[in-house]
């Protein structure tokens, strides 16, 4: 019994901190559909190893009802610019880089994969992701949205999240 | 002075492939819904035996695909089967025709004695013995269980030896960055494709591009099926006529046939 409830202290208590995260926490877009059986800490730790898992039973032995498929993560982790446009892997309010450009990950795989469902007309800039080299204060500009939208210094940022 | 090789790398990438998905099998708990189920199994019950999908039999070692053209009924002024095939994987050129990707073309043959010309596609002959994953040094260049050859595009580094090695000329290298790929056919700068026999649809059970386009174009000059099995149109078809393998000197075995060649 007392173990159970210490269970559901610390429980309580891990909840608690997961809200009071740091203010540059990134903030990933909502998805539609089912949400993963495994749950979302074990998708933000594993989908690297899942989809590599993955790729090679699709490529090597034909198993196309997998997973963690690339293609498929786009049925259901779709956004949308302010004009209702799906935004692509260019675009840094994309799915994949809403933590990636946080933790400064990079992805190359769309350079051959789509980043959006068939159909979207990803545009002829999409491919050169890859090569474009980042904006002079793209990271004070990055940093700024995550500190609630306010224009605001990165020092600013940092006083913020004391 | 010593030259010293971690135990990984001496291993050929073959079998470097082999060790990892091995190693993978074992984790499959990685795989999701496979997941959920593996809480209500009995403990040593491995989660590929139970949560394979039915469409991992898929690439099928009881198998092997394989096409027979009959050049007879190609028509010399029909590229359907090409034009079907860039449309469905999402290949086109770029106004280079030395270095555009070219996954499958018309290809002319005049008889030098008789003069006769006849009209055949040539795409990869998905050979049994393939030149082209013999010269691969990391195994991206590989042969699916049923006989499709692939290039796994994820550990091809766009060394090009496959190409060289191919003598059907049937592997290209994307030079451009590429957009608005098809989801099922990923392409990019810098690695070697080709014909994939259209994997996606034989995965699904179905038959590649070209072969319908052909059909479609009322020629049916293409034959799809299975030639492990005696039942199958191809196999019976092959018993039945001549029919040659492009370069039949090599002994390649290729997996694509040609009938009324010459
Ligand atoms: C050089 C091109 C290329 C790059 C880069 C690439 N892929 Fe792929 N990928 C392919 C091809 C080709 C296939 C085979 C598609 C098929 O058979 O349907 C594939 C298939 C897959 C599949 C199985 C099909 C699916 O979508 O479910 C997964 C998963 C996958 N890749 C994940 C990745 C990930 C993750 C990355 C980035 C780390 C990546 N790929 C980068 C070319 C590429
Ligand atoms: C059937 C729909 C569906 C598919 C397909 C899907 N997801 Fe999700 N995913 C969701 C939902 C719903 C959530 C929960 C979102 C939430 O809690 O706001 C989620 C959450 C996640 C999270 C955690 C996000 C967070 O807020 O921490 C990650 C990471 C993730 N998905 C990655 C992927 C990847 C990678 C793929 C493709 C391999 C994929 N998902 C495919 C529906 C899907
Ligand atoms: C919830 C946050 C989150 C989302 C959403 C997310 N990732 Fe990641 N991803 C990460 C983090 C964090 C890492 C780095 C982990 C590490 O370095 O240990 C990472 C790493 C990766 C890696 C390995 C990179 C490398 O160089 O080893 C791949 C591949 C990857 N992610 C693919 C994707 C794809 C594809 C998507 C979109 C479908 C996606 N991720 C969405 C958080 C996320």
């Amino acid at each position: 019994m007392i173990r159970l409830a210490l269970i559901l202290v610390l429980g309580l208590t891990g909840m608690v901190s997961a809200e009071e995260r740091s203010s540059l926490w990134p903030s990933v877009p909502a998805a539609t559909g089912e949400p993963h059986a495994e749950g979302n800490e074990f998708w933000r730790k594993n989908h690297m190893d899942m989809m590599r898992h993955d790729r090679d039973l699709t490529m090597r032995m034909g198993d196309r009802q997998v997973g963690a498929s690339l293609k498929a993560c786009f049925d259901c982790h779709t956004v949308r610019d302010d004009e209702g446009h799906v935004v692509t892997y260019r675009d840094e309010r994309h799915f994949c880089r809403s933590c990636h450009d946080f933790a400064a990950v990079r992805v190359d795989c769309f350079t051959c994969h789509r980043s959006t469902p068939d159909g979207v007309d990803e545009g002829e800039a999409h491919a050169m992701t890859q090569a474009a080299p980042a904006e002079p204060g793209a990271i004070a500009a990055f940093l700024n949205r995550l500190a609630g939208q306010t224009p605001m210094t990165f020092a600013g940022a940092m006083e913020a999240n004391r | 002075m010593k030259l010293r090789i971690s135990s990984d790398a001496r291993q050929p990438p073959a079998q470097k492939a082999q060790n990892t998905r091995a190693e993978l099998t074992r984790r499959d708990l990685l795989r999701s819904g496979a997941a959920v189920a593996s809480l209500t199994l009995a403990p040593g019950v491995t989660l590929m035996a139970f949560g394979g999908s039915q469409a991992q039999a898929a690439a099928d070692a009881d198998k092997r695909w394989g096409l027979l053209i009959d050049v007879n009924k190609c028509s010399a002024d029909c590229d359907d089967c090409v034009s079907a095939c860039s449309t469905e994987n999402g290949w086109k050129g770029h106004g280079h025709p030395e270095t555009d990707a070219q996954w499958i073309r018309k290809v002319t043959l005049k008889n030098k004695a008789t003069g006769r010309e006849s009209s055949m596609p040539v795409m990869c002959q998905h050979c049994e013995a393939p030149p082209c994953v013999d010269v691969c040094p990391t195994g991206a260049s590989f042969k699916r269980p049923d006989g499709i050859v692939l290039v796994d595009k994820h550990i091809c580094i766009g060394c090009r030896y496959c190409m060289m090695a191919c003598p059907f000329k049937a592997r290209s290298f994307v030079h451009e960055p590429v957009v608005d790929q098809k989801s099922h056919a990923p392409r990019g700068q810098g690695t070697v494709e080709a014909c994939t026999l259209c994997i996606h649809r034989v995965d699904a059970g179905g038959v590649p591009a070209c072969v319908e386009a052909c059909a479609d174009a009322g020629h049916q000059a293409i034959l799809f099926g299975d030639l492990r099995d005696p039942e199958s149109a191809i196999s019976r078809a092959l018993l039945e006529y001549p029919t040659l393998a492009l370069r039949p000197d090599l002994d390649l075995n290729p997996g694509v046939r040609y009938a009324n060649l010459g």
